[in-house]
């Protein structure tokens, strides 16, 4: 066990964890957060996907201890029901899930790739989430939702 | 308020679904819910306004597909058990049919605020908990709309209530009930507005104490303002932002975490656990062994994960598994086989002898798995007699009875709530970790939480049939069909634990339960009722069994056979089981005897159709996709030939169990000749499923239908050596992710509003390899009669 710093969604945690924990289930377990889920423990599909400093991360095949000092944003932490971020507003209006069990790997992939890439094209959006997998198959809603969001991230 | 149980997690229940729920029931003066235990029977028990009104619970019959309700179920039969007004007028709705994530729980939520005529956010929906839910069997095969929204269960409950609560109003206000309507959430005059009396005041806080009337009217669809309406889903603002609760979300006080260590090969068995390999490790609880069902049990979920890693464990050399090469033969060659004729009209031979010409061929389709995103997860609460467990099952009634078996307790002391998995799509992991989670948390007599590896999840769940299937057909002169013989081999072990197997999935099993009776029989005894529940018999004969046609074609001569075998895998319901293969043959083979005889695919179904509503679905989707109308394959231009890429048209359809649901799609492919790969470019898919209750809910799950179809088709399949599963992971199963050229996808409805209502989750999916394989031959001439369509498969047929 040590004691280990963690800033998510802009809050500071001092936590006594096994340093070779996966951040996966310090996130889940340790602090309560749903966003981020257990999909193959292999950052294979997307489901347990979070922001690390900007970029996205697979909170599933990376330990804690990798992550001192720096800034964990969840699904939850890109904004709230009542305060949506423009993607999570975009995902809801096209009603773009089923179970949703895949939306952190979705949704915040798909913000990454648009922040570096706000002009891509909807051939680049789809190579841009190459990597993450929804079983339901809401690809084309989803993909309609990207890019309403990118238009709406472009005002 | 969603978990009232000692051990209630203290976070907030789903959001804003069930916090809507909270809300309402508070708002309603739902100030407590009791759970008091009676006779044998769990009374469901509120407190309204401070007194306390308790809902019966009487003998019934609720469960799915003819079964036995649990006797201490609700009963079907009581509107309380259906649905209970608050003291302030706001509903609370029970239903046996779960939301799987394709929206059931928006559609029953505007079924129960339509026929009762309230606002729909002052309905609440609970789902499937046995201390307060009717017993409607499992949430499958595309059976919630036909269970709950035709004229028995909740839409009758609903329609009943209003009825009374008419009548209700009538004295109240004494005004004769001709003079009245129902209106958000009141009683009132026609004339005079102002003579109203709201639900609440009319019950204040009573229960119904009513039989649901059969006979009480649906309120009309041209009458409808909530159904048939495309209304969001409550639940998409928490799982867009992360905040919703599933199963795997549930955190209970003092729960500790298991992990399962499964047999190192199929069919072994367990020789020596050694528990000091791990008892030093941190967190340690427990080894837990029953036969050969291996578990631990550790403080935290990282520390379970490396004990189970490191646990010594040997066992027993296990017997080699049939070859994956040779499996579609060894299918066909194997005894004993339980034989099963779903038509015979007993002159296909003499038909098939006479005919101007006759056409076979014969296809294949994998084992597939219905690989959830998630893992499967569950929390188990055994304390001595009694357990509470968290669950995403598909049928909450058979799990709590197939846990009393598996612990030894009695299933009125064991209460199981629904929680929302990740897709199942059929029976995944769901029910094997349940247990996996019970008889962890029995061994150590506090709650464990269980989610399964990705490995354990897709080498050991019950995957979905396997199938080799011959057709024939005999065409006389003119190219018309006279005879069509369908003669099927799959195999089966397990299937869901129903009421009392926990054997049919691999952790009941291991721990000693056999799965059903595999019961050999041959000859297969000849049909007195027909059923097309597995679509064996294809959409175009007579259907002819106890003296009537019930098919939806027109072909007289008809055989269909079915011969099961015993799987060496776990096998079970995976979206469209049986129908999506069968499916696949038949529409495969019309599409090869259209060809044979130079027809139009569109034309040739058409020709051997008789039911209307199939023949709409086949030309609306032909119309919208604008069907370039000719025979197959299309002719060659040189261009085409020379640019490498080959494109083409397919048509499949399907009268979904021969009754429950129409669709036909028509899809486009583009096809690259040098390397063989697939491109979808457009899916057109047109959906009959009766009245709609929420179109834009349909489409959702329509178009989720037509691309996991479209997975299935091109690329999914379990696979194995000597002595395991080796798809084990997304690089050894191939779904295809949000990256792939994703098809334009086309749904279009036909409202039926004066039919039944039909299922629907799984019509899309079933005609999509048709209409692809069909597409595929349009392009190159060349007849892909094996699922799935990989590249390598396409590339060495166009080769050869």
């Amino acid at each position: 066990m040590s004691l280990i710093t963690l800033n998510v969604n802009g809050q500071s945690h001092n936590l006594d964890v096994d340093p070779t924990t996966p951040l996966l289930y310090i996130l889940s377990d340790d602090l309560g957060l749903r966003g981020p889920k257990f999909g193959c423990g292999l950052g294979q599909c997307g489901a347990c996907t979070v922001l690390v400093d900007g970029n996205t991360m697979r909170s599933c095949v990376h330990t804690v201890s990798e992550l001192e000092n720096k800034s964990i944003t969840t699904l939850e932490g890109l904004g709230t029901p009542d305060k949506p971020h423009a993607i999570q507003k975009a995902f809801i209006e096209e009603q773009a899930a089923q179970c949703g069990y895949c939306l952190s790997g979705v949704i915040l992939t798909a913000k990454v790739f648009l922040d570096k890439n706000p002009e891509a094209t909807e051939k680049q959006i789809e190579e841009g989430m190459s990597r993450v997998l929804c079983r339901c198959f809401t690809h084309t809603r989803m993909l309609r939702a990207i890019g309403r969001a990118q238009k709406e991230m472009a005002r | 308020m969603n978990n009232p149980s000692k051990n209630a997690s203290p976070a907030p229940a789903e959001i804003p679904l069930a916090q809507g729920a909270v809300d309402a029931l508070e708002r309603a003066g739902f100030s407590r819910r009791d759970f008091i235990k009676g006779t044998g029977a769990l009374i469901v028990t509120f407190s309204m306004g401070g007194a306390l009104k308790p809902l019966a619970a009487q003998q019934a019959r609720a469960g799915a597909f003819g079964e036995p309700a649990a006797p201490d179920a609700p009963p079907a039969n009581e509107v309380d058990s259906w649905v209970a007004i608050g003291a302030d007028g706001n509903v609370t709705a029970y239903t046996g049919k779960e939301e799987l994530g394709q929206g059931m729980s928006t559609a029953q939520t505007q079924l129960v605020a339509e026929e009762l005529c309230v606002p729909f956010n002052r309905v609440t929906l609970i789902m499937a908990d046995t201390s307060m839910c009717p017993d409607q069997g499992v949430t499958s095969g595309s059976q919630s709309s036909p269970a709950n929204f035709n004229h028995a269960n909740l839409a009758g409950a609903c329609a009943t209530a209003r009825e009374a609560l008419l009548q209700l109003g009538s004295k109240q206000l004494n005004v004769p009930v001709e003079q009245l309507v129902a209106v958000d959430g009141s009683v009132r005059s026609k004339s005079d507005a102002s003579k109203k009396v709201t639900y609440g005041e009319i019950l204040a806080g009573k229960k119904f104490d009513l039989k649901v009337d059969p006979s009480a009217k649906r309120k009309p669809a041209s009458e409808w303002t909530i159904l048939g309406k495309p209304i969001g889903r409550p639940d998409m603002a928490a799982m867009a932002t992360g905040t919703f609760e599933y199963a795997h979300n549930v955190r209970v006080p003092g729960m500790l975490h298991g992990m399962v260590v499964r047999p190192n090969a199929v069919g072994a068995n367990l020789m020596n656990v050694d528990e000091s390999s791990v008892s030093g490790m941190p967190g340690f609880v427990k080894v837990v062994v029953r036969k050969n069902f291996v578990g631990v049990v550790a403080e935290k979920k990282w520390q379970a994960v490396q004990i189970a890693n490191k646990l010594a464990v040997t066992w027993s050399p296990a017997p080699e598994l049939p070859k994956y090469d040779t499996f579609y033969d060894h299918l066909r060659n194997q005894k004993p086989t339980r034989d099963t004729l779903l038509v015979n009209s007993k002159d296909v031979e003499q038909k098939l002898a006479e005919a101007a010409q006759v056409v076979k061929a014969t296809y294949y389709h994998p084992y597939q798995m219905h690989g959830s995103i998630g893992s499967s997860c569950a929390v188990a609460d055994v304390q001595g007699d009694q357990a509470t467990v968290w669950s995403p099952t598909q049928g909450v009634w058979h799990q709590r009875a197939t846990l009393a078996m598996l612990l030894g307790l009695k299933g009125e002391n064991i209460r199981v709530i629904f929680k929302r998995g990740s897709g199942c799509y059929g029976i995944n992991g769901a029910d094997a970790v349940t247990y996996d989670a019970a008889l962890l948390s029995q061994a150590v007599g506090k709650p464990v939480r269980i989610q399964l590896t990705r490995r354990e999840e897709m080498a050991w769940e019950n995957y979905g049939f396997a199938f080799v299937i011959d057709e024939r057909a005999g065409l006389d002169a003119q190219g018309n069909i006279i005879a069509w013989d369908h003669e099927a081999w799959s195999p089966v072990l397990g299937n869901r634990p129903v009421y009392t197997y926990p054997g049919n999935v691999i952790t009941g099993f291991l721990a000693g339960f056999q799965p059903e009776e595999f019961r050999p029989r041959s000859p297969a005894p000849e049909p007195t009722n027909f059923s097309n529940n597995s679509n064996s018999v294809p959409s175009y004969v007579v259907g002819h069994v106890g003296g009537a046609d019930h098919g939806a074609g027109t072909v007289k001569s008809e055989r269909a056979l079915l011969h099961n075998v015993v799987s060496p895998f776990w096998t079970g319901p995976l979206r469209s089981p049986q129908r999506l293969q069968n499916t696949f043959a038949h529409e495969s083979f019309m599409d090869e005897v259209a060809a044979k005889v130079k027809a139009d695919p569109v034309e040739f179904r058409l020709r051997h159709l008789s039911e209307q509503r199939m023949i709409d679905v086949v030309k609306r989707a032909a119309e919208t996709a604008k069907w370039d109308a000719r025979p197959s394959p299309k002719p060659r231009t040189a261009s085409a030939s020379t640019a490498g890429i080959l494109s083409g048209r397919g048509i499949s359809c399907v009268a979904y169990e021969g009754d429950n649901g129409y669709s036909a799609m028509v899809a486009e492919v583009e096809v690259e000749k040098a390397t063989g790969k697939i491109t979808v470019k457009r899916l057109v898919v047109a959906i009959d499923a009766g009245p709609i209750s929420n179109p834009d809910g349909l489409k959702n799950q329509s178009e989720g239908g037509a691309l996991q179809g479209l997975s299935r088709a091109l690329g999914e399949e379990v696979t194995w050596d000597d002595h395991n599963v080796t798809s084990i992971d997304w690089k050894t199963y191939h779904s295809l992710p949000l990256g792939f050229a994703v098809p334009q996808v086309q749904v279009e409805l036909l409202d039926r509003p004066n039919e039944a209502a039909t299922g629907a989750g799984e019509t899309a999916i079933t005609v999509v390899a048709g209409a692809i394989g069909n597409a595929i031959f349009d392009a190159t001439g060349v007849r892909i009669r094996q699922v799935p369509f990989t590249a390598e498969r396409i590339k060495a047929a166009l080769a050869g």
